[in-house]
């Protein structure tokens, strides 16, 4: 019986010789998958496993770190004003992922990014902790806190620009949400982050409004209208006459005619009466002289049209479309297809401000290793040129003209030079809605030109005139200017 | 030897009994999963597990009375076989009261499994107490029948466990895995048969295509275990033990007759049955896409299968370190019992599961070692049945659980949790000590020839 019995033997080598293969397999061949695949918890708990690096505003941490019982998870995200950071740091959640810099960031964050190669091999040799990096933001956390606390309960949006390089100083969105509530995991985290969703809250609390919500820019717009006038030489002498009637009938319409709001002075008015007034009927006329395809050219050198936009975070693309004459019209003053986001705005003001040189927005200055060395560091770039330099000077002394004497007086400060210009934008079938209150500004003091700001306000007031974007909008703006220009004393 | 006292042609085989390196071994079985228990508490609670001491201890002394039982009533046993044992057990037990450690997992399970192992070393020493000679269980051959097929088909009359039905439930004491007995009482069975039937069954036969073709009357027997082993897959919906028994009854018939055409007759009938079964059982067609598709989701979750390949993965080479590791995301009390292996790849890594893998191929050839020693027929097939039993089953736990083969519903003998199992698995070591001590025995040394004086013996 020994002959069967050492192929037994040898049958059973082969049963244990098997498994050793298929563990080889599975632990080392497919190790790498199977430890990486999204499903495997472990990721998430090995993500978890230590603290977040930070996100910084003006040296300090907008964010935190907090061990949790609950769970696998050993850390999670907290904030500190988190409501007010929303728009500048998305969230973190256990449960719900991330966006925002939380997500874009998230591999310096976490530590596990390529460039933090370095500083993990240390911490594995040192037996330390992998740690994360921080990302160190562009913003003023007084800019942040003046727009923020203007906003107050109404529902709107404040980007605030450094003009001269793009960094963003104040991103404010209203109503928002504070994502320490859902940073965890238990049904708590759960319930309130289902209670922010679109269709729980109407009010929208987790739309960043400055960034990814665009709105009709009403009157505000019509700076862009006065640059490309002044670009296509259509008017070059500010203070020269227009030839516009009042009313203005749209072009290829039977007649229709575009009015202004109240009694003010714009018949054959100069472009800087106009604009310190707000005339549509000027305006109006120059988009239609224009034409579509000039106005939608100049509108895209500010940066309409343009769906790649990235501060890192994406903004919604701002519309100037290609239009009928009566359209396109309308368009000139800010009120018919054409949609801008408060980004949009606040860059148009910048590149007016800035010589007509409009510098990318970003709000990420670097990235930093948990051991301080500098990752990555942002160096402002030029976007486009909308305005030759003399334009510029042109539409800024229009723009200052607003704030000095016009519909934008509630936005001077002493001693600073203030251009804007205000707006309403109309909203809804035959204006049943309330109308969004705009102002966009910049301010220059001796040693430059620090901030260039849009403050939109979903209106809670009934106010449908020009005044109020002076009215809401404006003051706003005018504390957040002043809260940057404080800064830079 | 010296020729000058040995007169006889035939020489007395003296095997030495290697007491000595089985004491050696043991040292390091009991040593390995003392260390392995301090680490798994430094590692969870940060200190030396306060009951150390006594874990040693016990382990240590339970070891030094088995040495000392083997070194009076089977000197002569394999050395390997307890040092093996008593390692995969004590290692058992670490896991356990490693998974112990973590709260999702319910209950403590391991003071259980530690009064189950005492127990199975206890019968261990009884067998070898009482069973001087394992050609006794001879006489046993048809009442193991009759007790196997009662313990196999008790369980149909029980409430399945997870979809399986392979559990008895005495009240007051917990339930009973019966199958793991059976699988002993069985290879005596067929031992004591197939030693009476053997020349029958390999002999009248008739020689077709290269193969010689049993007998229809001889077929019988193999035809009976075959639906039998069908009938525990269908009705009890146990996978590993229909194979098991089969694979057990194959291997003992090759062994026995010495005739190939046994073992294409074994594979055809268990792989036509398994297949016909898997047409129409849905629990075995589960199983069957679960090892196709391991990651596939389950209504969006993570499927069992799919951890248990996580954990494996996650382990790597060398593992995460004992305690460190998260197979407790297999949800139940699965990770004690059927994927216990899980953890040990994951916390281990793939060098220590090699390892474990290696004793377990050990004890195996160790075990038929024992049996192409054995000097007795009956003796060389319990052997063989016994080892080729364990081997099966060792092959189709690690087999299913590493994802080699459609996961089936077996214990990981002396490492998962399950009373049954471990007692089972020691009586088991038990009887092959008892083979292997009798195997190695040295011959009683015939009585003084009378030709001696008259014969000349050539010497070279």
């Amino acid at each position: 019986m020994n002959k069967p019995l050492r192929r037994v033997a040898v049958f059973c080598g082969l049963l244990v010789l098997a498994l050793l293969i298929r563990v080889n397999w599975v632990q080392f061949v497919q190790s790498d998958q199977l430890k990486n695949d999204p499903h495997n918890r472990r990721v998430a708990i090995e993500r978890y496993s230590t603290p977040r690096g930070n996100i910084i505003v003006d040296g300090k941490a907008v964010t935190g770190s907090t061990t949790t019982d609950i769970g696998d998870f050993k850390y999670k995200r907290t904030y500190k004003n988190g409501a007010m950071w929303a728009p500048v740091t998305g969230y973190a959640s256990q449960a719900f992922d991330s966006n925002q810099l939380e997500k874009l960031n998230d591999a310096i964050l976490t530590g596990t990014d390529d460039r933090l190669f370095f500083s993990r091999t240390v911490d594995m040799f040192t037996g330390g902790k992998q740690k994360g990096g921080n990302v160190v933001t562009t913003l003023d956390a007084k800019a942040q806190k003046a727009a923020f606390d203007g906003l107050g309960k109404s529902k709107g949006a404040v980007v605030a620009l450094n003009p001269e390089t793009g960094a963003i100083l104040a991103l404010a969105s209203t109503p928002s949400y504070d994502p320490s509530t859902f940073a965890g995991m238990s049904n708590k985290d759960a319930e309130a982050y289902n209670a922010l969703q679109k269709k729980n809250d109407p009010d929208d609390p987790m739309l960043n409004r400055a960034l990814r919500q665009t709105y009709p820019p009403g009157s505000t717009f019509k700076v862009v209208t006065a640059a490309a006038a002044l670009e296509n030489g259509l008017y070059t002498d500010p203070d020269a006459k227009t030839n516009s009637p009042d009313p203005y009938l749209l072009p290829d319409t039977a007649g229709l005619p575009l009015h202004n709001e109240g009694s003010i002075p714009c018949e054959n008015a100069t472009m800087r009466v106009a604009l310190q007034w707000s005339c549509n009927t000027v305006f109006g006329k120059i988009s239609a002289d224009l034409g579509n395809a000039k106005m939608k050219a100049e509108a895209e050198k500010f940066g309409f049209n343009n769906g790649k936009i990235d501060t890192p975070v994406r903004a919604a693309e701002s519309i100037f479309p290609k239009d009928n004459r009566p359209q396109n019209a309308q368009a000139g003053i800010g009120q018919a297809s054409n949609r801008a986001t408060p980004l949009q705005m606040a860059m148009v003001a910048s590149a007016v401000a800035d010589g007509g040189k409009l510098m990318k927005p970003y709000m990420v200055e670097q990235l930093v290793a948990p051991n301080l060395n500098v990752v990555q560091q942002h160096t402002p770039q030029e976007l486009s040129r909308p305005l030759k330099p003399e334009n510029a000077q042109k539409l800024q002394s229009m723009m200052e003209t607003v704030v000095k004497e016009g519909t934008g007086k509630t936005a001077q400060i002493d001693g600073v030079t203030v251009g804007g210009k205000t707006g309403t934008a109309q909203h809804g079938e035959n204006n049943k809605d309330n109308p969004y209150a705009w102002f966009i500004s910049y301010a220059k003091t001796a040693k430059g030109t620090p901030v260039a700001v849009a403050v939109v306000i979903e209106g809670s007031d009934t106010l449908r005139d020009d005044i109020a974007g002076g009215k809401l909008a404006a003051p706003i703006a005018k504390n957040v200017m002043k809260a940057v220009i404080e800064g830079e004393r | 030897m010296s020729s000058t006292t040995t007169t006889t042609t035939v020489g007395t085989f003296t095997a030495p009994s290697r007491r000595n390196t089985e004491l050696a071994l043991l040292v390091f079985a009991v040593l390995i999963p003392v260390f392995a228990y301090v680490n798994v508490g430094l590692a969870k609670g940060g200190s030396v597990p306060p009951g150390a001491l006594g874990y040693t201890l016990g382990l240590g002394l339970l070891a030094g009375v088995t040495h000392l039982v083997m070194r009076k009533w089977a000197p002569y046993a394999d050395p390997l076989m307890l040092p093996i044992g008593t390692l995969l057990n004590g290692i058992g037990l670490v896991f356990i009261w490693r998974l112990d450690q973590e709260p999702s997992l319910g209950r403590a399970m391991a003071p259980n499994q530690l009064m189950w192992s005492t127990l199975g070393v206890a019968l261990f020493l009884a067998i070898l107490f009482f069973l001087k000679d394992h050609r006794v269980l001879q006489r046993y051959t048809y009442i193991s029948m009759v007790i196997a097929l009662v313990l196999l088909i008790a369980p149909v009359f029980f409430p399945g466990v997870n979809g399986a039905k392979i559990w008895i439930t005495i009240p007051g004491l917990g339930s009973l895995q019966p199958g793991e007995f059976a699988k002993i009482i069985i290879a005596v069975f067929f031992a004591g048969y197939l030693m009476v039937k053997r020349d029958a069954l390999a002999l009248a036969s008739r020689r077709f295509m290269g193969l010689y073709l049993p007998r229809g009357r001889d077929l019988g027997p193999i035809l009976v275990v075959w639906a039998l082993s069908l009938m525990i897959l269908v009705f009890e919906t146990d996978l590993g033990t229909s194979l098991l028994f089969f694979g057990l009854f194959v291997v003992m018939l090759y062994v026995a007759t010495e005739r190939t055409s046994w073992i294409v007759f074994g594979l055809l009938l268990s792989g036509g049955g398994a297949v016909a079964v898997a047409m129409f059982e849905p629990h075995v067609q589960v199983r069957v896409h679960n090892w196709l598709h391991p990651l596939d989701l389950l209504n969006g979750g993570v499927t069992e299968t799919a951890q248990a390949m996580y954990s494996f993965g996650s382990g790597g080479l060398l593992g995460s370190g004992l305690g460190q590791g998260y197979s407790r995301l297999i949800q139940g009390i699965a990770p004690k019992s059927d994927y216990i292996l899980a953890t040990v790849g994951e916390e281990v890594g793939l060098a220590g599961l090699m390892g474990l893998l290696l004793l377990y191929g050990l004890l195996i050839e160790r075990g038929i070692r024992t049996a192409l020693g054995a000097r007795d027929p009956f003796g060389k097939l319990l052997a063989v049945g016994l080892s080729g039993a364990f081997a099966l089953q060792v092959f189709v736990v690690a087999g299913g659980v590493t994802g080699l083969i459609p996961l089936t519903g077996m214990t990981m003998p002396f490492l998962a949790q399950g009373g049954s199992s471990v007692i089972a698995n020691w009586a088991l070591v038990a009887i092959l000590l008892r083979i292997s001590d009798t195997a190695r025995r040295p011959a009683p040394t015939p009585a003084p020839s009378t030709d001696a004086e008259m014969t000349q013996v050539v010497r070279p």
